[in-house]
């Protein structure tokens, strides 16, 4: 073995290091001085020594700002060395790279392995304090490993991680005979989750004597394989099924008035979605909804958009890094395995966390503030080096995220309507197609999710507990299937993510109708996996297509041209099966049919309790002089330029509206507007809702608000609201009997669910896609629960006719009027303002009148369209104050505000004028010049003119208790600091 | 006649926008090839008139930014024939242009070709002394001594960068020679301001003396950081909803009409 050292050249910065001391000294309270960052790379066998020299020169080093070593280590002096590589089977990126850059030079060279070094200095360092900075930010411990030595110690001997499973793959089998509590061992220990009556679903169609008489002519055993367990295990999974979702529930409301709800997907998404395609008749935009990867809508005669939002919370929890970053590459590859393949357009994002500035952390979990960082940079990797801009998104913090952070990955796509003259929204495989695996090779990653055992990752054995993705391999393999799919070579795609090929080729053989497969053909990053761990793997960056056999040969060749993996695996068939084969033999046959729809349905009951009265409190509220500039900082509402700088939101180069917008970049947007095609000024509009503070008082509330937010975000940026298609994404904590309050989780999920049917009624707004994610909750050791807030996430994607009349949300000019759009009421339950000064307020902002609401903002979009507006911002957390201060200091400008102007229902205290949260509420500024025009416009419409912008940068508010000012820039300041990390 | 090449595959990103706004600079033929077969030798660098190398993580950065790349042109001999960096010297020799933005930028650098073509690499660009990826506008002013065709008749711009490699690093020598050949068309100045700033952000990764982009001394190779691709309209601009008097077209195209320009003489 040969160890090459590479660091930056002393008396040179070495920022990288830089800013891991500052992150010890600042999160960890370790007292380091400094830290320098030494790359390591590790040729697991022999090269000649001018080609190592040579190598190491010209691929390794910068000759201008590194220096290197060869098999000694690299100068410069420290007190302690922390060393970190990858557990075996772990990707390795870097060195995956290394190898492919020596094997140029020397075509037979073996495999480059990657560690990084770290060299911490500081006198008063212990061994403990470094081995908490390996533990706690340096590592990963599900896939890391580390070494510490003191800094006089000798050099770190050539190590490599390498798998080395003497393991010969076989396969077993599980007696059907065996007692049902036999099975529900098997099924705890294997990973299988398999409920008692799905495991008496699944003997009872294996006992059947048909299926044992085709059992032994195919040669199969009587009992089951593992091959075929896994197999059912993966499908009927509640990730795969959604047995929640399906569920057949008994539901009691409020009222004591009981119904039978027929599967909540059904009743209320689907649903919803099929009466607003009839109620929209010719206008409806649907091409494609829930029946693939990702939703398509339709966006001009020769466009479709795609989109696709996806939750990546255990894995993010178990290692922040890779779990986000294969959230982003994931969910790159539904749009892409949607129809026939669509072109990556924009990636959103949402974080939900706990306050990064907790003190204490559970054990067993990691701090807030680490998952925080690891998931920005999992992102920042995952998204800007794929070349997909970030254009929207949210950072928000509760509680109840402590537990389990809830991480939501978005990716909007286009494709042509028409490829090679069919509809590309649609598949089009046929029996004797072959089945072809394209993209990353097969390991142990991911087997049965986010579990894993310490035998899993101790010693020799690869670890299968996490996965990370590599966005440069995935683009490769976009390049390629993008032409490909231009050239007519595969007639269906689809995405190998959960469940790996036991999903991607189980769900398309529905449409044939059958497909073989033989698992001893794709491709294995080492040896020693069973076949049953080949299907279900779920290894990134694969495709798995469907190519007619006369295009077999050329899809094989360009592959291989565009340095891209694809492997012939099987054929798609027509006979009803799913059939699995391992060298030569079969070793799985499953039924299609009890494969996709053998799972038993769940039944439920539950009634729902109100949770709090739903009244409003007298008790005392807070001056609005002391409540605005602390609102401004919490965390909530402060400034999230950390993140956005971070990402790159521009790439692609159609950014219109971007998410910092103002006289100097620094104001939130509502939305993003973006431009897929520079030669037209058709625009994309792409907004978000999402308030789970709402459901600890009412989940009703909750959806309602963030259905309305998503709506206003979009139209405040110019968006017109009759093209609007909304996503659905559900986080919830466990709604299951023996789960904590799981009745209420229930009800709520059922109040959510109904909330969500009548506003996309109301507003004419179909789900065109969605993803539910329900066991959100940690147990820690001491038997206790943290759960998540009930939470909702709507997307949303919409037209923009004509960019150029986008609008943004900062003060353009002094001297134009300020109007407010829609009713004020004492709506401050579970506010920002309530929780920031722990007030009893319970009345949450509910929306009772979405028809009303839609039809202010259907007038309000004419008005942007029509040119009149110079700037909207959207009333949300933190109601008017908030807007108006964000609205203010964005343009550098100030602004004059009567609250006796402002529409409510009643005479309200200005604390509640000023920070409920009303929802349908936007605040508008319009040049005296349009004013007549603007008022025309929104006739008939709760609306009133409360203000004036002015030129002195100050935020004056008249109030019946007073009349408050705030220096902007001082509410600026207060807004920006809190997460400027 | 002014054929462009745009190349991308294996982790360049920017190829859309950069071929959208060389045809709008004019430019008789655009072609986006694929690195892969300039590596096999279907086609060479010498077909072109002018050679884009547009913004990315060629190889995901891995090595360090554009390194595994750089190396790869320097090394690998495209069916059999000379390797990358050589067909890109005899374009430049015979009078063509060379553009490398952002990662292209880190690719000329480490190919040797910036400031001084063969003469091996004098220079780098690392990471920002942030230690971070940033996604800014920034302003710069142009050096109008420069020997640039690309930022002839420039004063004055605007444009994103969208980079975590940005910083030069020069030995001191290397510096004054830049400087005295004015071999640094664009420098980071403040937005008030007409001096070269090293101040965060509006310097945004460190590099000294504000320096943001380098050309060779016939000015007709050009690497920088930021990218004008990214500003073809005036809705690009972060602040255009304030700004009524922004010309429709951005200024980016002006860099690449003033190359097209140039090769049609």
């Amino acid at each position: 073995m040969i160890r090459i050292e590479v660091s930056v050249r002393p008396g040179l910065h070495d920022p990288m290091g830089e800013a891991d001391s500052r992150a010890l000294r600042k999160f960890l309270s370790i007292p380091v001085q400094g830290v320098r960052v030494v790359r390591v790379y590790t040729i697991d066998g022999d090269v000649p020594p001018e080609v190592c020299r040579e190598f190491a020169a010209s691929a390794l080093a910068d000759p201008v700002s590194e220096i290197f070593t060869v098999d000694e280590p690299v100068p410069g002096g420290c007190d302690w060395i922390c060393e970190v590589s990858y557990r075996p089977g772990v990707t390795d990126n870097e060195g995956r790279t290394a190898t492919e850059a020596l094997r140029f030079m020397y075509p037979d060279a073996p495999v480059v392995y990657f560690a990084k070094q770290y060299r911490l200095t500081g006198g008063n360092l212990t061994r403990e304090d470094v081995e908490k900075a390996a533990a706690e930010y340096f590592a990963n411990q599900l896939i890391q490993s580390w070494s510490i030595v003191p800094g006089s110690d000798a050099a770190i001997k050539p190590y490599v991680p390498k798998v080395t499973s003497a393991h010969e793959p076989t396969v077993n089998t599980y007696s059907i005979d065996a007692p049902a509590e036999k099975w529900s061992e098997w099924s705890t220990a294997n990973v299988w989750a398999l409920k008692p009556r799905e495991l008496e679903a699944i003997l009872s169609h294996f006992r059947n004597p048909a299926v044992q008489q085709l059992r032994t002519e195919r040669g199969l055993p009587r009992d089951i394989t593992d091959v075929e367990i896994e197999c059912i295990a993966q499908s009927w999974s509640e990730h795969c099924k959604h047995k929640i979702f399906s569920s057949e529930i008994t539901y009691t409301d409020e009222r004591g008035e009981t119904r039978v709800i027929d599967g909540l997907f059904k009743t209320y998404i689907r649903g919803a979605t099929e009466r607003v395609r009839q109620l929209k008749g010719e206008k409806d935009q649907c091409l494609s909804v829930f029946t693939d990867n990702a939703g398509v809508v339709s966006f001009n005669e020769d466009w479709a958009l795609v989109f696709k939002v996806e939750t990546h919370n255990s894995p993010s929890a178990l290692d922040p890094y890779g779990g986000a970053l294969t959230g982003i590459v994931g969910v790159n590859r539904d749009p892409f395995g949607t129809g026939m393949g669509a072109n990556l357009l924009f990636n959103t994002d949402v974080f939900c966390l706990a306050d990064p500035y907790t003190e204490d952390v559970p054990d067993g979990l990691l701090h807030p503030l680490r998952i925080l960082e690891g998931v920005r940079l999992g992102v920042e990797h995952g998204g800007n080096q794929s070349g997909i801009p970030t254009v929207n998104g949210s950072v928000l913090f509760h509680q109840g995220y402590l537990g389990k952070p809830v991480i939501y990955a978005g990716t909007g796509a286009f494709m042509p309507r028409r490829i090679a003259g069919r509809e590309a929204y649609r598949k089009y495989p046929e029996p004797g197609h072959a089945i072809v695996m394209v993209g990353g090779r097969i390991g142990k990653d991911g087997i049965h999710g986010a579990t894993f055992s310490s035998e899993e990752l101790s010693g020799e054995s690869p670890s299968s507990a996490v996965q990370i993705g590599d966005p440069i391999t995935q683009k490769r393999m976009f390049d390629f299937l993008l032409m490909a799919r231009d050239r007519g070579l595969y007639s269906a795609i689809t995405d190998n993510g959960a469940g790996g090929l036991s999903s991607s080729v189980g769900e398309m053989a529905t449409m044939t109708g059958g497909a073989r497969l033989d698992l001893s053909k794709p491709l294995l990053k080492y040896h020693g996996l069973d076949p049953w761990e080949i299907l279900v793997s779920e290894s990134q960056e694969r495709m798995t297509v469907a190519v007619p056999q006369e295009n077999l040969n050329d899809f094989l060749k360009l592959a291989q041209k565009m340095r891209v993996e694809a492997t012939h695996v099987g054929e798609f068939t027509d006979t009803g099966y799913f059939e699995l084969e391992y060298d030569g033999r079969l070793v799985g046959l499953l039924d299609l049919e009890f494969l996709h729809d053998g799972v038993p349905r769940m039944h439920l009951e539950v009634r729902y309790e109100p949770r709090q009265e739903d009244v409003v409190s007298d008790g005392g509220l807070v001056p609005v002089d002391k409540a605005l500039p602390e609102l401004l900082g919490s965390l909530n509402i402060a400034s999230k330029e950390y993140w956005v700088r971070q990402y790159d939101h521009e790439v692609k180069g159609g950014s219109v509206v971007k998410p910092l917008v103002g006289a100097e970049d620094d104001g939130p947007s509502d939305g993003a507007v973006w431009r897929p095609f520079l030669d037209s000024y058709e625009g994309v509009v792409v907004a978000h809702g999402i308030v789970p503070r709402y459901s600890e008082i009412d989940a009703r509330a909750m959806a309602q608000a963030a259905f309305d937010e998503a709506v206003r975000n979009a139209v405040a940026v110019g968006g017109d609201p009759e093209t609007f298609s909304a996503l659905d994404n559900f986080a919830w904590p466990d709604p299951l009997p023996g789960a904590p309050d799981w009745e209420w989780k229930l009800a709520s999920l059922v109040r959510t669910n109904e909330a969500l049917y009548e506003m996309c009624e109301a507003y004419e707004i179909p789900l065109i896609s969605g993803k539910d994610s329900m066991k959100n909750d940690a147990r820690l050791d001491d038997g206790t629960w943290i759960s998540i807030p009930p939470t909702l996430l709507v997307s949303l994607i919409g037209r923009v006719p004509d960019v150029r009349r986008a609008v943004t949300m900062d003060v353009k000019a002094p001297g134009h009027w300020v109007y407010i759009i829609g009713m004020t009421r004492r709506e401050l339950g579970a506010s920002e303002y309530a929780i920031r000064f722990s007030l009893n307020e319970y009345g949450v902002p509910r929306v009772d009148n979405p028809a009303e609401l839609f039809n202010n903002y259907k007038k309000l979009h004419k008005a942007i369209a029509s040119g009149l507006v110079s700037a909207v911002h959207d009333l949300s957390d933190g109601g008017l104050g908030v807007a108006a201060a964000e609205m203010a200091f964005a343009g550098r400008l100030g602004m004059e505000l009567d609250l006796g102007e402002v529409p409510a229902d009643g005479t309200h205290p200005d604390s509640v004028l000023m920070f409920s949260e009303s929802q349908g509420r936007l605040l508008v500024t319009v040049s005296p010049r349009h004013a007549r025009r603007f008022e025309k416009i929104m006739t008939g419409t709760t609306m009133a003119r409360i203000g004036l912008t002015v030129s002195e940068p100050v935020l004056t508010v008249q109030g019946s208790q007073g009349t408050y000012g705030f220096d902007v820039h001082e509410l600026h300041g207060a807004w920006k600091r809190p997460l400027a990390l | 006649m002014v054929r462009v090449l745009v190349l991308t595959g294996n982790g360049t990103n920017c190829e859309y926008e950069t071929s959208h706004v060389l045809k709008l600079a004019g430019a008789d033929q655009v072609d986006v090839r694929m690195v892969w077969e300039l590596l096999d030798g279907v086609f060479s660098m010498e077909d072109y008139d002018m050679i884009v190398f547009p913004g990315g993580f060629m190889d995901g950065d891995h090595l360090g930014s554009a390194r595994a790349t750089a190396h790869r042109f320097t090394h690998a001999r495209p069916g059999g024939q000379r390797p990358v960096v050589e067909q890109i010297m005899t374009v430049h020799e015979r009078g063509g242009l060379v553009i490398g933005i952002c990662n292209g930028f880190q690719l000329l650098v480490k190919l040797g070709l910036l400031p001084w073509p063969g003469q091996g690499q004098k220079v780098t660009l690392t990471h920002n002394l942030s230690g971070r990826f940033e996604d800014r506008w920034v302003h710069l002013a142009v050096d109008k001594n420069s020997p640039c065709v690309f930022t002839r008749g420039l004063e004055r711009l605007e444009l994103p960068v969208r980079h975590g490699e940005g910083r030069l690093v020069f030995a001191p020598e290397v510096l004054e020679a830049v400087n005295a050949a004015h071999l640094a068309p664009l420098r980071y100045v403040h937005p008030d301001q007409s001096q070269p700033t090293e101040e965060y952000p509006h310097n945004p990764n460190g590099s000294p003396q504000g320096i943001a982009a380098l050309t060779d001394p016939t000015g007709r190779i050009f690497g920088l950081m930021p990218h004008p691709e990214a500003f073809t309209h005036r809705t690009n601009h972060p602040r255009w909803t304030r700004l009524p008097e922004l010309p429709e077209e951005g200024v980016g195209v002006q860099i690449f009409r003033n190359a097209i320009q140039y090769l049609k003489g």
